[in-house]
Parts: C-alpha cells; sequence; structure tokens
C-alpha cells in the first residue's frame, strides 16, 4: 500500500476501524464487519447514490448520509440500525418498489429474476411487503425490447439504478447502453430494441449480470428458476484470457453460464463465454460412438470401444514395428486440459515411440 | 506473458499494441485496454487495419503487413539516436548491444517509413511515446507470429523493450496474448517435437534419461517433426499414422488442399473429436471425446496463470474421456499405464516438471490459492506463484538481442494477384465454429464469409458493398461477399477464417516462419473480381 494513504479512525457500531481516507462509510463498516444494505451500489461499476438504501446516521450530520457516496473523516462515529434508520431505509425501499411495475409480472411470480432479485432479498430483509407510494391504477405498459438474440430489457421492471449503465460504461467500456432524460424521468436506453444490429452492442451480457431486478436479463434466464440449478465454477474455453465463469445447469443440462471473479477477468465475460460456451455441449450431432470407415464403401460404421481401441492400437503397433516410430505423429489440442495433452504426450513418446508430437499452437 | 493482465492494463503509461485485435479476438482483455485509456493510458497502435481500438489510439502506424520487423528495427534506431536507450540496464542485464546497434544504422526512419507504408513523423513519435514512458508493455499477438518472419517479428519486439530497460519490470514486459485457450498449457505441457513438460529438451541426454526412469521405458532420442511440417512429410510418405486430437486442420490449416492431400495420403488416420468435423471425414477411426463442461482438469492462460476446469454434467452416454481413451491405447500397446483421475494426472506432471512442481488441484482449490490460479514457476507448494517474469535477471542469465533484417513475405502481390489477403478472427466467433455455430443467436449476428476490400480498390474493380465476389490466390478460389470500406489499406485486402461457406484457408499460403514453423497467414497474394 502506498505511503500517501492517510489512515483515519472511524466507529461503525462501536466498532472502530482505522481505514485510509479514501474510504467511504460502505467501505469502513465493511471493514468493521457491520453490513450495510446497497441496491444501486455496485463495487467498482456505479456509485450514484440514487436509491438511498444505504443510509446510516453520522454524530454530527444534520441529516442521514448514503454510505456508499460518503468519505469517511477522522474521528467519524457512525450508526448503522438506529431506529430512524431503519424507517428511513423502508420508506426508500417503498419509493423504488412503487416503480417496479409488481403488477406487470403478477408480482414476481412470472419474473424470470424470482429467487435471484436483488430487490425481493432486500425487501425481505427490510421486511417491506408493499409500497405506500404505490399507483392505484396500474401504470401503462411500456413494450419489453427483446429483439437481441440474448438480451432482453423489461422497462416496467427497472428501477433506474443504473447499475447497467456503469456496467457498460466503467466495466465493459463499450458506450452503448445509456440514460435517457433525467430525475424522475430517467429511461434506460438499452440496445436490444428492432435496430440492435446497427448499435454498437456487443451482447457481453455485462449490463444483465449488473441489473439486480428482472429488468435486464439474458434471455436464457427463462428457461430456468434459481433454486433449480448447480452451478459449477470453471474456466471458459474459448481465448486465452481464462476468464473464470459458473457453468448453470439444470436436470444434467447447461442452461447458462454466469460471470464469476477472476484475476484476469474481474467479474466481467464476453458474449462468446457468456452465451457461445455451452450449447455445443449438448448438441444433437455430438459423436456418441467409435466409428470405423469402411474401406470398400468409404462409410462410416458405428463399432464398440473395444474394437476401435484394438484396431487404433494394432494399427500404430504395425506402423511403428515396420517403418519405426518416427512415422508416425500425434497432435494435442490446444482447446483441451493440460491433464489431456500430457497423457496424449505420453502415448506418442512412450508406445508410439516418437517425438512427432504437437500441438496447434501455431494456427 | 511476461506479465499479467492486471499490471499491464493499471500499472502502465503507454501500451504499445502490435498486430493484435483484442476487443474481437480477447474481448475481456480489450475492456480492459479500453478503460485503460478511458484512464490515460497512452496507446500507441501498430496494426495494418482500423480496428475497433484505432479509435482510442494516440497513434496509430497502419502499417503494410509483413513488415513489423523493419518497424522495430526502426523503433529502436530512433531510440539510440534520442538517446533512450537505459544503458544501465543493458549494460548490467544484456550483452550484443553493440552488434544490434550496428545492424539497425540502416533503419533509418525514412526507410522504415517507406517499407511499412506510414509517416515518419508517426513512426518518431511512436517511438518517443514509448521510449520516454515510465511504464509500457509492449502486446503482440498473431499478427506478429503468423509470418514467415514471425519469431525474428517477437525477438525484434523484445529488442526494443531491452534496449529501452522494460523487460523484469511492473506494467512493462513482452506479452503475446496466446491464441486460444490452452495453447500456452498445450505447450508446457510437452505437446511439442523439442520438448518435454516445462521445456525440458528433448535433445538434452539427462532430460530423456529423468523421462525414462520415470515412465519406465525406452524413449526416441530424436527431435520430432512440427506439425506444419507434418504435412509435407504424410504427403512424401515419410509419416504414415497420424493420431489428431481435437483439431480441424483441414478448416483451419493453411492450403486446405494441401492439407487435404496430407490427409489421405496416410496409412491410418484416427481423430479424436466431438462433432464430425471437415478433417473428421477423412479419419479411419473416429474417438468420441469429452468437452470441457465434462470433465476436470486445468488450462493456462495466456498469463501462465493455471486455472480449473472443473465437471459440470456428464455429456452424451457413449463418449469418454480424452485421459481414458488415451490411457486405454497405452495399455493395448503393452505399457503399463494405470487409469488416473485429472488429480493424479496433474501430480503426475509437477512430479516431472520442475516449473510445475507446487502445482496440484488441491491447492488450485485451496483458499490459500482462493480462486486465482497459479502462475508457473512454481517450483515447490510454498511458493506463491511468479505473477512477472525476468525480474532482476532473465531465465537464462543475460538478454541476447535478434539481429535479424527485414525479409519480406514470401508471397507478395503482382500483376496477377495483385491484393494482399490477411486473416484473422471477428468478436462473434471462435476458430472452425465448431463450438461457436451451435449457438444460435450467434448465427443470427453473423455466420457466412466476408472480405474486407478498400474503398480504392473496390471502385477500381467495380465491386459495392455487399456484391458476391470471386477471391483467387495461387491455390484455389473462393466465393465471399465483399465489405468495402477503409477499413485496410488500399491494395490489402482481410478476411475471417471461421466461415466454412468460403473459407480464406483454401486461399493462404503454407509458407513456415523459418524458425517457429508458424504458417504464414497474414501474407498471401490474390485477386478479386465482382460475380
Amino acid at each position: 500500500m502506498s505511503n500517501e494513504r492517510k489512515l483515519v479512525t472511524v466507529t461503525v457500531d462501536g466498532v472502530q476501524v482505522q481505514v485510509p481516507e479514501t474510504f467511504t462509510i460502505l467501505a469502513a463498516g465493511n471493514k468493521a464487519g457491520v453490513h450495510i444494505p446497497t441496491l444501486c451500489y455496485l463495487k467498482d461499476v456505479s456509485d450514484i447514490g440514487s436509491c438511498r438504501v444505504c443510509s446510516v446516521e453520522v454524530e454530527g450530520a444534520s441529516a442521514l448520509q448514503p454510505a456508499c457516496k460518503t468519505r469517511v473523516t477522522d474521528g467519524m462515529v457512525v450508526h448503522t440500525d438506529t431506529e430512524l434508520v431503519k424507517q428511513y431505509r423502508k420508506l426508500m425501499l417503498q419509493l423504488v418498489l412503487a416503480d417496479h411495475g409488481l403488477d406487470s409480472t403478477n408480482y414476481c411470480f412470472s419474473c424470470a429474476k424470482n429467487g435471484a432479485c436483488e430487490l425481493q432479498a432486500l425487501c425481505r430483509e427490510l421486511d417491506v411487503t408493499e409500497s405506500a407510494f404505490a399507483p392505484s391504477t396500474p401504470a401503462k405498459r411500456e413494450p419489453v425490447l427483446e429483439d437481441n438474440p440474448f438480451l432482453a430489457y423489461d422497462p416496467n421492471l427497472c428501477i433506474r439504478c443504473q447499475r447497467c449503465v456503469g456496467a457498460c460504461n466503467n466495466r465493459a467500456h463499450n458506450h452503448t447502453l445509456t440514460t435517457g432524460k433525467r430525475g424522475l424521468r430517467t429511461s434506460i436506453l438499452a440496445p436490444f430494441g428492432p435496430d440492435w444490429k446497427s448499435t454498437e452492442c456487443e451482447s457481453c451480457g455485462n449490463c444483465a449480470a449488473a441489473c439486480p431486478t428482472g429488468a435486464i436479463t439474458e434471455k436464457r434466464r427463462r428457461e430456468y428458476r434459481s433454486w433449480e440449478v448447480t452451478r459449477t465454477r470453471t474456466t471458459c474455453p474459448h481465448c486465452a484470457v481464462g476468464c473464470q465463469m459458473d457453468l448453470v445447469a439444470k436436470d444434467g443440462r447447461i442452461v447458462d453460464v454466469e460471470p464469476a471473479w477472476g484475476p484476469s477477468n474481474r467479474g466481467m465475460l464476453c458474449v462468446k463465454g457468456r452465451s457461445g460456451s455451452f450449447d455445443f455441449v449438448h448438441a444433437e450431432d455430438r459423436l456418441t460412438t467409435p466409428l470405423i470407415k469402411n474401406a470398400e464403401t468409404g462409410e462410416f460404421e458405428p463399432a464398440s470401444w473395444d474394437e476401435a481401441l484394438d484396431l487404433v492400437a494394432s494399427k500404430f503397433a504395425q506402423i511403428r514395428d515396420e517403418n519405426g516410430g518416427d512415422a508416425l505423429a500425434a497432435f494435442a489440442c490446444s482447446r483441451s486440459t493440460n491433464e489431456d495433452v500430457y497423457m496424449l504426450m505420453k502415448m506418442a513418446r512412450t508406445v508410439f515411440k516418437t517425438n512427432n508430437v504437437d500441438n496447434c499452437a501455431r494456427v | 506473458m511476461t506479465n499479467t493482465i492486471a499490471d499491464i492494463t493499471q500499472d502502465s503509461d503507454v501500451i504499445m499494441l502490435v498486430g493484435s485485435n483484442p476487443e474481437e479476438a480477447h474481448p475481456v482483455l480489450g475492456m480492459q485496454i479500453r478503460k485503460a485509456v478511458e484512464n490515460g493510458t497512452k496507446l500507441i497502435l501498430v496494426d495494418p487495419r482500423e480496428i475497433g481500438l484505432a479509435k482510442y489510439a494516440d497513434i496509430h502506424l497502419k502499417l503494410r503487413p509483413g513488415t513489423n520487423v523493419a518497424f522495430a528495427n526502426g523503433v529502436v534506431h530512433i531510440l539510440i539516436k534520442e538517446g533512450l536507450v537505459d544503458e544501465e540496464y543493458v549494460a548490467s542485464r544484456t550483452s550484443g548491444f553493440e552488434e544490434l546497434a550496428k545492424m539497425v544504422e540502416s533503419y533509418t526512419p525514412e526507410r522504415v517509413a517507406e517499407i511499412c507504408h506510414i509517416d515518419v513523423r508517426d513512426l518518431v513519435a511512436a517511438a518517443k511515446l514509448y521510449g520516454q514512458a515510465n511504464a509500457a508493455p509492449i502486446i503482440y499477438c498473431l499478427g506478429v507470429t503468423e509470418h514467415s518472419t514471425g519469431t525474428e517479428g517477437v525477438m525484434s519486439l523484445s529488442n526494443i523493450a531491452m534496449v529501452n530497460g522494460k523487460l523484469g519490470k511492473p506494467g512493462c514486459g513482452v506479452n503475446p496474448i496466446r491464441g486460444q485457450n490452452n495453447v500456452q498449457g498445450a505447450c508446457d505441457m510437452g505437446a511439442q517435437p523439442n520438448t518435454f513438460t516445462g521445456y525440458q529438451k528433448v535433445m538434452d541426454p539427462a532430460v530423456v534419461e529423468k523421462f525414462e526412469k520415470a515412465w519406465g521405458t525406452d524413449l526416441n532420442p530424436n527431435e520430432g517433426t512440427k506439425a506444419t511440417e507434418v504435412f509435407p512429410a504424410a504427403i512424401e510418405g515419410r509419416i504414415k499414422g497420424l493420431y489428431l486430437f481435437g483439431e480441424d486442420p483441414v478448416r483451419t490449416d493453411p492450403d486446405t488442399n494441401h492439407v487435404i492431400k496430407a490427409l489421405t495420403n496416410l496409412d491410418f488416420f484416427v481423430v479424436q473429436e466431438l462433432f464430425m468435423t471437415e478433417t473428421a471425414k477423412l479419419a479411419d477411426v473416429i474417438l468420441p471425446g469429452r468437452s470441457f463442461a465434462e470433465k476436470e482438469g486445468t488450462f493456462s492462460n495466456t498469463e501462465r496463470r493455471v486455472q480449473r476446469v472443473r465437471k459440470a454434467v456428464d455429456g452424451p452416454a457413449g463418449a469418454q474421456l480424452d485421459t481414458w481413451i488415451f490411457t486405454e491405447i497405452m495399455q493395448r500397446m503393452g505399457y503399463d499405464q494405470p487409469h488416473l483421475s485429472a488429480a493424479e494426472i496433474m501430480d503426475e506432471i509437477s512430479s516431472v516438471t520442475p516449473s510445475f512442481g507446487g502445482i496440484t488441484h488441491a491447492r488450485l482449490d485451496s483458499a490459500e490459492v482462493g480462486g486465482r490460479g497459479l502462475q508457473w514457476p512454481c517450483p515447490n507448494a510454498e511458493h506463491p506463484g511468479t505473477p512477472i517474469m525476468h525480474v532482476g535477471k532473465f531465465a537464462k542469465g543475460l538478454g541476447t538481442y535478434s539481429t535479424a533484417e527485414y525479409r519480406p513475405s514470401v508471397e507478395l502481390p503482382d500483376g496477377e494477384y495483385p491484393l494482399m489477403l490477411t486473416t484473422g478472427r471477428i468478436l462473434y466467433h471462435y476458430n472452425a465454429c465448431a463450438m461457436t455455430a451451435r449457438t444460435e443467436g450467434l448465427n443470427e449476428i453473423v455466420n457466412s464469409s466476408f472480405i474486407e476490400i478498400n474503398t480504392a480498390d473496390a471502385d477500381e474493380l467495380g465491386i459495392a458493398d455487399g456484391d458476391r465476389v470471386k477471391v483467387t490466390s495461387r491455390r484455389a478460389s473462393i466465393e465471399s461477399t465483399a465489405r468495402v470500406s477503409g477499413k485496410t489499406n488500399p491494395g490489402e485486402t482481410w478476411m475471417p477464417f471461421h466461415f466454412q461457406d468460403g473459407n480464406s484457408n483454401w486461399l493462404t499460403i503454407a509458407a513456415l516462419d523459418n524458425i517457429a514453423k508458424a504458417p504464414e497467414f497474414k501474407v498471401c497474394a490474390v485477386r478479386v473480381e465482382k460475380l
């Protein structure tokens, strides 16, 4: 850590911590082990401070302060669970909820994010079951934008937290997803409508990963409920950046991919990793039996593993014994695992008796 | 890479990006380069096309394909003339600077600008911007390596970094962005004709003896043949049997006719695959393997970072784990190889590979590693891995310079084939599309062959944007769709190699780099006609 960062002392709910003066109250709370709820805030992505769900009481301040936006000062004393704070947070959450278009999704039942929605979770945490500000008549419904093959935007569910805007602009740095208008009329201009092909959108889905509600979603989410799936942490099979991701599987089939934090991808994925890395696994045309070409017809015929492996072993042994190991060669796959490559390499050297072993590094 | 993605995109003042289009080929790196530039890092782009990052670049040297060595020698020339040599670094850490200085003497900015078709002022400004930076990485990709002078291109770029003292330091280095997810690992694992795991040399008798002892069998003492040289050897009948695991050279290797001729001339050809690829169709036996989602294991990314691959689903009945298949063949050929789990195989790898000595699945899964993987060299279980190579000292002692002169590409445009063709990747597909073309949404975005052609050339040929065209090289003709723009320079065209409806590899030349034997995918001569 740089010596230039001055440390200050802050007390959060009675816990004293020393933190750099560049920290927010939220970060200091984190260090003190105090949970402060957030909604529009997303670390390194967005801190517009609009939802006020993270508000806290600071001794000496005339009003509640948003923890995500307020820098600490030396000697600051913060309270996060006073009655005033609790009531204020509930009020703020009711304001957010009033604008969430609950009736458009039959109150969460039909929403793809049901069970994985941060707004839903926060309402449970803060004991908000309805909004005092909900419109008495259903609001006019806006059309869902879903022409993009992978991504959909339902403006009715949007709470204008702008985490998606942060994801596109401060994370993917693609600058295609922006806000329109201002204040109460703020709207999200998501490029998933009929003109999606003419936009600069790369369909990376980092916006959907940042969205706390069902407003921006990967369309694949509609095929499963969050409690029906298992997640397996793995490494993307495409380029060599080595992005970390979770394969989301339901009933033995991969149905989605979610980004995970890794040192090289920092929580991001691209369109290939997010959307193009698993359909092939379950493709109808996967090979499922060994095939031996009939020398007379030139057609492939299904064979048992024993037949195929014996044929391979005997043919390679014959060529090796008649012409020497250097008449054989083996190529490894640069897409497969280290363990696979090692065993192929060992097979070539130990039983083919050749060093004619290579991989597709050159192509 | 000598450094990490985090340090070259967060701790550098200037990035020199050569022959690399990360926004499309390595998109999550591209995002981080965009971020770096928006946060104030200067970008020097050295690339023959107006790629997306060109609008982010402070200087774009839109150079002629195949002239990287001239460019690099020119930069070294300018660094010397401008007094930007790190004298202390050169004296204490490298040898042979005088020979280098003598060689680059003739690479005056004027001469280099003429060879590379670039503005002399931009070249000088780029060299000074890099040379004066506190921290600046050189990042390169296949635009440097896929030439008949590819290895020399890489070494010439290293000259720049060494002369300027920018190797073995944070935010610096010479950083190849490897093409495929585990091409680093495939090389690390000894799938190379001249090295065992961890680059232990086949020509070193002590190494061979070590592996003979570890594996309990005699080994062939001769260095092997490189993949790209196996094809000519098959045509000549010197190679009679080929075992090909998960590759599709009919689509991805240069000069498709030549590849097909070689594969069909084999006595016995085995392909281990997920799908009936164009290459598998030519096999005598096809063995169905398992995809990355159906197995445990590791990949090594471009940062030398070994990370876990984990099994999420069983996959289709009938296919077998690839390691099971190799083990069965070894047993059936008389070698006593037990069936091992992926974790046990990694234990064996660690035991025979000094640079992997501290890497096990258990450690990769541990709280200590915390999902960050381990970067080799990682010699023992206590070693934290090596984020930056060559700190304080080069792995081999003193750093040496390449004194390679610029040589033109093997096949240059002429009267009959007047345009230069370069090939590459696009964002939405991967190599031969075996994986990506099975996602409908990606096909909806783009799924067919195209050729980028400069507006001036298109006007002369009477070709409009979107026209169907015939593209012919000395090897074959294909049909494609013209995309007319200023993206390529006049006289230069570009095609993706993904799409089988007009695969550029029928056209490309199987000319090989004189050292690494990579094919010259980036330069051949073609003729384009309106259909």
